[in-house]
């Protein structure tokens, strides 16, 4: 353990923890735009920068490990002006469209201008101007409003491992784009949307099928029903009808969601959406109850059994049940039908 | 073995090369063949003799007669005159600036006189493609003695008791560099060298590369030897293809002689290594950002710790040097660490190789020792400013030094010096500027530079050169107020305590030391919209002096924008303000410099 003091309190932590972790520990928050615990440190943006007494240039605290007698400030008035210096150069190249902006209410430049009293850059100058990329199925992505924290092309090159975002240019010009600047359409992307998730600002969104504001919608943390893996996530709920899907570092998923748990919701409110059984009857389908339904189905797998036996009879299950349904129609196959003609969509 | 009585060495080297030098080594041969004297004479092709302001250039020994700017009409006389006849021909030799006669030795030219030259000993004096002159000339004895004499515990000490400390910007001790990469643990290391020279004007890497490629080797072969890595990498920038041919060539002759490979001179140990080039990206020259473009990688630098001693290439335990760093090698090995030491001042041991440029007659490399003061370095090796101008400001360091001005040239340049006043050692630019420079115009040259070349992961370097260079450009075009100036000083502080890597942190070095010297130049072109030094093209006017003006109207005559009015033999002329787009075409064409520019 080492012993270090942030802003005047004393606080231990293991070695190799870094500054943030052990100012976490002591309730002391420190902002941040490009940190997040699951990619290698990277320390691009500099807003989490600290001072450490005896260092030559200011430090970041998501990088910089924690040592022994070390003494930090994390608001003092080296580091506030020097984070203010950092959000005033990052908003001389932003658009200041939040009234509009999609991400508002859930967007960190926004949060920390309010935080350090950032009305507005005190900057002219060049502003950069790109074409918003629509190419992609599910979401948006914008590269006139990012601010090249960089956290999507980690998202997907170090923990996605799928390698479609990448930086381009250098300088004032850089940007994310996808290898050879051929659109994400034409990428590697498999619209995971965990880049989108991460974005601090509006550069990427999610495509809205609805108009809502991030502070209008209820959350309501739930499991994800596409698979059996458990990812947790959070349903954002505008008028008793799911908007979006945010992921939640659940213990089986850690943040992460795929393209179906991120972006397919719409059948929940689908007007096509079966909701009672149905029965063929002279050639139309018509709704029916759950108990002729489930007759019929005993009545006829009764009727195939007696004239060709159990073997002519075979079941096919969702990934979308829970395990243990799916313990039980095996179950039932064998022991009640008694056939061994039983499959899964995720075998396929 | 062959004798000869005299050697004709014409330097084969970037600089002389790209003016024909190879041309002239043929013709010098063809004109001995002619004259019968081949056996008698020998051409050899070496590496830079430094001045390259004075290229191409041919020494002919035993008289070290200095021959500059050779054409391929002068190889003829020389053969004839010098060679044949054994007269020198003074007029082809070189005359320094301020003195009556030409130098008859290169041993009596003041650009010599004060160098002292251990990186560059042999650049210049061997023929960089023969094994046997590097061997001849104490070539592989200092890998052979730490081979065979040597633990590496005692080269480790050894680098650390000489006090060497990096070349190649940042001044870290080598020895302690060298220690920790010995002391990490793996079980695979590397040892690398940085020779992606990416300074504009800097080119001493280059020189040793191209004119003793053999140091490199054998001194990487010793770091190897030390921190125990068997294998290494030379990142080279691809713009150095004379470079990269030499040093391939020396890698192959090393192997071949048992010098690199398997079981080196029968030592047991082993050690190969291979150039990987560079794409041309200044930021590539940060160690971490080199270690990413080996990788493979985009070249963006990572967060330190961990540091390459322990986390380098590929994850491995990485020792990392530059060129000239590793050309001090050798010699320490062999000299030891004690004469090393006793070269330089206190906390700055040896010697340091500068590229000099700019506003000084003698343009070029030279090696000095640390502690040479400026003022020795610019006006005794650098033969002084041109034209009988002021000096007005040295910046050292490269793009990202700062301006150092004249009541500090009597410093002696060290590290420590050179960071007190604002500047840096950096890899060793060294561009001397006159009393026709503006010194914003000057930062903001500079910020273009180090603008384009941000590798944009970083907030501060990315978008706030941008800024500071923006906020310059107003200044210079006449618009700035004199808060702009105090915001640019904020600004630049930000950026060198809140950046990333080296880049961003040195990069507002020629703002911030611009304004600490020369407030006054910004303060006259905010205040007074007036640049002193006659540079900012927007704040120039030019006028007619009506004394002088003779209303001949070839002023009018040139003017492509007919903004100068007068009548011709009647009518002292006149420009109108207004119109005049400040191209300076009158000024030029005046015959009786009535035209001022002010």
């Amino acid at each position: 353990m080492i012993t270090l003091k942030i802003n005047g309190f004393e606080v231990q932590v293991e070695r190799g923890a870094t500054i943030l972790q052990a100012a976490e520990k002591v309730g002391i928050k420190i902002p941040m735009f490009c940190y997040d615990e699951r990619f290698k440190p990277h320390g691009s943006c500099r807003i989490c920068v600290v001072e450490v007494e005896g260092a030559r240039s200011l430090m970041t605290a998501c990088c910089i490990p924690a040592a022994d007698g070390m003494v930090v400030q994390t608001e003092s008035e080296v580091v506030v002006e020097a984070r203010k210096e950092i959000l005033d150069l990052i908003l001389a190249n932003h658009p200041l469209d939040c009234l509009t902006c999609e991400q508002a209410g859930r967007c960190t430049l926004q949060d920390l201008c309010y935080q350090y009293d950032i009305e507005e850059t005190s900057y002219e100058g060049a502003r950069k101007s790109y074409e918003k990329d629509v190419s992609n199925e599910f979401y948006t992505a914008d590269q006139t409003k990012c601010i090249l924290c960089g956290k999507c092309v980690y998202m997907c090159s170090q923990v996605q491992n799928t390698d479609a975002l990448c930086f381009v240019d250098r300088g004032f010009e850089t940007h994310i784009g996808t290898p050879f600047e051929q659109g994400i359409a034409e990428s590697t992307c498999v619209s995971c949307g965990n880049c989108v998730s991460v974005c601090p600002v509006g550069a990427l969104m999610p495509k809205r099928r609805e108009k809502y504001r991030y502070w209008e919608v209820e959350k309501v943390q739930t499991t994800c029903a596409y698979c059996g893996v458990g990812c947790q996530m959070e349903l954002l709920v505008k008028d008793n009808r799911i908007v979006e899907v945010l992921p939640v570092k659940g213990h089986c998923n850690e943040g992460l969601l795929c393209v179906k748990g991120r972006f397919s919701f719409d059948f929940v409110n689908h007007r096509d959406r079966l909701k009672k059984p149905l029965i063929r009857k002279n050639g139309e389908l018509e709704e029916a109850t759950w108990d002729e339904a489930y007759d019929l189905i005993v009545s006829k797998i009764n009727e195939i059994k007696e004239s060709d036996g159990p073997d002519a009879i075979s079941a096919f299950s969702s990934a979308r049940g829970l395990t243990e349904d799916n313990y039980l129609m095996t179950k039932m196959m064998r022991a009640v039908v008694g056939t061994n003609n039983v499959d899964h969509c995720a075998r396929l | 073995m062959e004798l000869y009585r005299s050697h004709v060495l014409v330097c084969g080297s970037t600089g002389c090369v790209s003016s024909d030098s190879l041309k002239i080594i043929d013709l010098f041969n063809k004109e001995l063949e002619k004259h019968g004297l081949e056996k008698e004479i020998k051409v050899v092709q070496t590496g830079c003799f430094g001045l390259c302001e004075a290229g191409p250039i041919v020494i002919v020994y035993p008289e070290g007669s200095f021959y500059s700017q050779v054409k391929l009409d002068d190889v003829p006389r020389i053969t004839e005159e010098h060679l044949l006849k054994g007269l020198i021909v003074h007029d082809l030799t070189y005359k320094e600036p301020g003195k009556k006669e030409a130098s008859d030795s290169i041993d009596d030219m003041g650009f010599y006189k004060k160098q002292q030259r251990v990186a560059l000993r042999n650049c210049g004096v061997i023929d960089p493609e023969i094994l046997k002159e590097y061997i001849a000339y104490d070539g592989y004895a200092a890998l052979a003695k730490v081979l065979t004499k040597m633990s590496p515990e005692e080269v480790v000490e050894t680098i650390k008791a000489s006090g060497l400390r990096g070349r190649g910007g940042g001044g870290f001790p080598t020895g302690l560099k060298w220690e920790f990469t010995s002391k990490a643990e793996g079980d695979v290391k590397y040892v690398a060298c940085n020779a992606d020279e990416g300074d504009p004007g800097a080119f001493m890497d280059r020189s040793v590369l191209e004119g003793d490629p053999h140091t490199l080797v054998e001194s990487m072969t010793i770091a190897a030897y030390a921190v125990g890595a068997n294998y290494g990498f030379v990142y080279v920038r691809a713009e150095y293809p004379i470079a990269v041919k030499r040093l391939q060539i020396a890698i192959d002759q090393a192997r071949e002689n048992d010098l690199l490979g398997e079981d080196i001179l029968g030592s047991g140990f082993s050690f190969d290594m291979e150039i990987r080039e560079g794409a041309g990206a200044f930021v590539c020259g940060e160690e971490t950002a080199l270690i990413q473009s080996i990788e493979g990688r985009r070249g963006m630098p990572k967060v330190r710790p961990p540091f390459p001693a322990n986390k380098g290439i590929f994850d491995k335990p990485t020792l990392l040097n530059n060129v000239e760093t590793f050309a001090n090698i050798n010699q320490i090995i062999l000299k030891g660490a004690d004469w090393f030491a006793g070269i330089g001042t206190e906390k700055s041991k040896g010697t340091k190789v500068f590229a000099l440029g700019g506003k000084i007659n003698n343009t070029g490399l030279l090696e000095i020792p640390m502690g040479t003061t400026l003022q020795e370095t610019i006006f005794e090796v650098g033969g002084g400013i041109p034209n009988g101008k002021a000096f007005k400001a040295v910046q050292t360091g490269g793009p990202s030094g700062g301006c150092i001005p004249a009541e500090h040239l009597d410093t002696p340049i060290d590290y420590e010096n050179l960071i007190a006043l604002g500047s840096m050692m950096g890899s060793g630019g060294m561009i001397v500027m006159d009393e026709d420079n503006c010194m914003v115009d000057v930062a903001r040259f500079f910020l273009d530079f180090t603008e384009e070349e941000s590798c944009g992961k970083c907030t501060p370097c990315r978008e706030g050169i941008k800024r500071m260079h923006e906020l310059l450009d107003k200044i210079t075009e006449g618009k700035g107020k004199l808060q702009d100036v105090d915001k640019l000083e904020t600004l630049a502080k930000t950026i060198k305590k809140a950046s990333l890597c080296g880049l961003g942190q040195t990069a507002p070095n020629p703002v911030l030391s611009t304004i600490r010297y020369f407030r006054y130049e910004y303060e006259a072109h905010v205040n007074e919209k007036m640049c002193p030094a006659g540079v900012c093209q927007a704040l120039l006017q030019f006028l007619v002096i009506p004394e002088k003006c003779k209303k001949c109207g070839i002023c009018a005559a040139k003017c492509p924008v007919n903004c100068i009015s007068g009548v011709k033999g009647k009518e002292v002329y006149l420009i109108d303000q207004a119109k005049c787009i400040k191209c300076g075409a009158c000024l030029e064409a005046c015959p009786f410099d009535a035209i001022k520019k002010g």
